[in-house]
């Protein structure tokens, strides 16, 4: 290629990995900018308005920790079963579950006190996103059916399934028609935390955050979570149970985008709508990625995601830039970054 | 109800299974030089636009179709510079392109929703289209599925008979083994990879040419998605890949023509049968237990030596 080869470094270049990183934004935002121009916008103000949305002032930073709240959460959950290399692209639809799960309880029991309906509504939602993952884990385990493909169209048909009950059953008989179901009785809306827009929801991301990293860390079932990340047979060698803890692995992913899928039911809109589903669960996929799958890393990538999620609505609302400007830069940076990873284990030497 | 019911029933089913049909031999294409390209989803959206805004363009419809391959092409060669030239994660890599192809496609294509673009119309094929029930099923259709007649015909004689075929499945099999003999592995690789992108893309361009001549976002709707799982299906055969498009031709055109009868079925569950027939197709083939017709080297990159 050109006089050159890849030769494998002895040790790997650590720190190529802030680099790369570093790189993988910049060559984004630069392909990002063109696009804009490609639509007759100004590249320059672009960047700045988005940079303003995600930086530029205390609301935009309070917003993007809200918006970083289900992202890390499902992103935890998604790292978790990446970690044993299960392929959980259903995040998407475990959230779906979540809300839906969650809002049966919050309507099915209306007059409970917080205190006892709130923690119904993450068991329930929990139960609902495991579920929801345990059926492509059994389909793999007993019938190799691929969780890649399987899991996908379980997105699909989750949310298909929120649509069909607040089209009918749900719907609210006050509601004018739209798709919504009746607001949320106060015992089932999480708080905010003291006067701040915040609320109780970020204290679920750090308990559960920390949980994890402990539980990957310091317990033997973290510890064969990853052996058994190194491939099925390996994990066969070592006499660990790898139907089970696939099984483990993505119910715990369905369990935490569950959570996610509750807390925004309760926390963002008090309510079940389609406008739920804005494509978190995709989203948590490029933070897992990005983050290497560490619980911590994972914090700091859901919160630059989030932001950037920000910082295009006010794209969308001071330039009128679709929406979507936010998954091509999603992309971008992904695919980026896992081209640039080859510089951590590889050289580039001159042919002899 | 045969005159009234099934036959424009079936006819349906071959128009709404062509675009699947392009797409999945494009991914048997690729996989078959061992590279898993899931960024077809994203890929068949670009094309749409792509072919969409070319026809638009130029007013001639058979460029569209070209310049959604091409779009395919440059999609696929994204996947192969990250998996192939810099040995990046090909499950991530592929996701990573679905994420980008369809939001480019809805960026670049929200001006223009709600136009309408030259396409390609249904006409009579000569001579065939007077067979009774065949002819109105398969020769009353547009030009694009007359080409896509062809194409697996084409395919299975470059795959089976032809040396570059012959090479591609061994690197999929064994790269190790193949460039052992004197081939030139990652090249083969880029082949499959580009050559499936390019009919993957003339399934994209399929959607909006064909399927439809308005622009609008979302055109592709999973199709890709359907169109990876069946490959599975098809144990990467292009005979039963024909079978299965039109099997998903079948469930969306008979899922639209409830819709349009007016039942008490609510759309939103009629909307999840090709999703969950999906599921079940992936089923019925793990039950045939024939996964092992996966090429060997499916998914691993070529890594270089020293």
């Amino acid at each position: 290629m050109l006089g050159y080869r890849l030769q494998k470094r002895d040790e790997p270049w650590n720190w190529g990995v802030p680099i790369v990183i570093v790189g993988a934004l910049v060559l984004s935002f630069g392909i990002s900018a063109l696009l804009l121009e490609l639509q007759g916008k100004s590249a320059v103000q672009g960047l700045l308005v988005l940079w303003q949305g995600s930086f530029g002032a205390s609301w935009a930073l309070e917003d993007a920790l809200l918006k970083s709240i289900p992202i890390f959460l499902c992103a935890l959950g998604v790292a978790t079963a990446f970690r044993m290399q299960v392929w959980n692209i259903g995040a998407e639809g475990q959230f779906a579950l979540g809300a839906i799960g969650a809002t049966w309880a919050a309507l099915t029991f209306p007059d409970l006190p917080g205190i006892v309906l709130m923690p119904l509504m993450f068991i329930c939602a929990a139960i609902f996103g495991a579920f929801w993952a345990y059926i492509p884990a059994i389909l793999r385990l007993k019938l190799q059916v691929n969780e890649i493909i399987s899991t996908l169209m379980l997105n699909y048909i989750a949310i298909l399934l929120l649509e069909y009950l607040v089209f009918g059953a749900w719907k609210d008989p006050a509601s004018f028609g739209f798709p919504v179901t009746p607001e949320f009785t106060p015992g089932a809306i999480i708080g905010q935390i003291g006067d701040s827009r915040l609320h109780w929801g970020f204290a679920v991301c750090v308990g559960s955050g920390i949980a994890m990293w402990a539980f990957m860390r310091f317990t033997r079932l973290g510890f064969e979570i990853k052996v058994a990340g190194e491939g099925e047979r390996i994990a066969m060698y070592s006499r660990l149970p790898y139907g089970m803890l696939t099984i483990l692995v993505m119910a715990i992913s369905g369990a935490l985008a569950g959570w996610a899928g509750c807390i925004e039911a309760s926390a963002t809109i008090n309510r079940l709508q389609p406008s739920i589903m804005v494509g978190y669960g995709y989203t948590a996929i490029v933070v897992a990625w990005l983050a290497r799958l560490h619980p911590l890393y994972i914090g700091i990538s859901a919160y630059l995601l989030a932001a950037l999620r920000v910082g295009v609505e006010n794209m969308q609302l001071e330039l009128q830039t679709p929406a979507s400007f936010g998954s091509i830069m999603e992309g971008l940076i992904l695919m980026s970054v896992l081209a640039g990873q080859m510089f951590v284990t590889y050289k580039i030497v001159k042919k002899k | 109800m045969l005159e009234s019911f099934i036959v424009p029933l079936l006819a349906a089913t071959v128009q709404s299974g062509t675009p699947i049909l392009y797409a999945t031999l494009g991914e048997i294409l690729t996989e078959k030089g061992g590279v898993l390209n899931l960024g077809v989803e994203g890929m068949m959206s670009m094309a749409a636009f792509a072919a969409f805004f070319v026809t638009m363009t130029t007013g001639n419809p058979w460029f569209g179709f070209i310049a959604g391959g091409i779009a395919g092409v440059f999609m696929a060669a994204l996947h192969g510079l990250v998996c192939i030239t810099c040995l990046g994660n090909q499950v991530v890599s592929g996701l990573a392109l679905t994420i980008l192809g369809v939001g480019l496609c809805n960026f670049l294509g929200t001006p223009y929703i709600g136009t309408a673009t030259e396409g390609f119309d249904k006409f009579s094929f000569p001579v065939l289209s007077a067979i009774p029930y065949i002819g109105d099923i398969f020769f009353r259709q547009d030009a694009l599925v007359y080409v896509s007649y062809l194409i697996p015909v084409l395919f299975m004689f470059f795959i089976n008979r032809t040396s570059l075929g012959l090479a591609i499945t061994a690197v999929g099999e064994k790269p190790a083994a193949a460039a052992a003999v004197g081939l030139k592995a990652v090249r083969l690789r880029w082949i499959a990879l580009l050559g499936g992108g390019f009919l993957i893309g003339l399934g994209g361009s399929y959607l909006s040419l064909a399927y439809t001549h308005l622009w609008a976002n979302g055109l592709s709707g999973g199709r890709g998605w359907i169109a990876v799982a069946l490959v599975i299906f098809a144990f990467w055969r292009p005979g039963r890949a024909v079978f299965g498009a039109y099997l998903f031709g079948g469930v969306m055109a008979f899922q639209l023509r409830l819709q349009a009868v007016g039942t008490h079925i609510p759309s939103s569950l009629l909307l999840m049968l090709p999703y969950s027939l999906t599921i079940l197709v992936l089923i019925f083939s793990a039950m045939r237990g024939r996964s092992g017709n996966a090429p060997a080297h499916l998914g691993i990159n070529i890594e270089p030596e020293g």
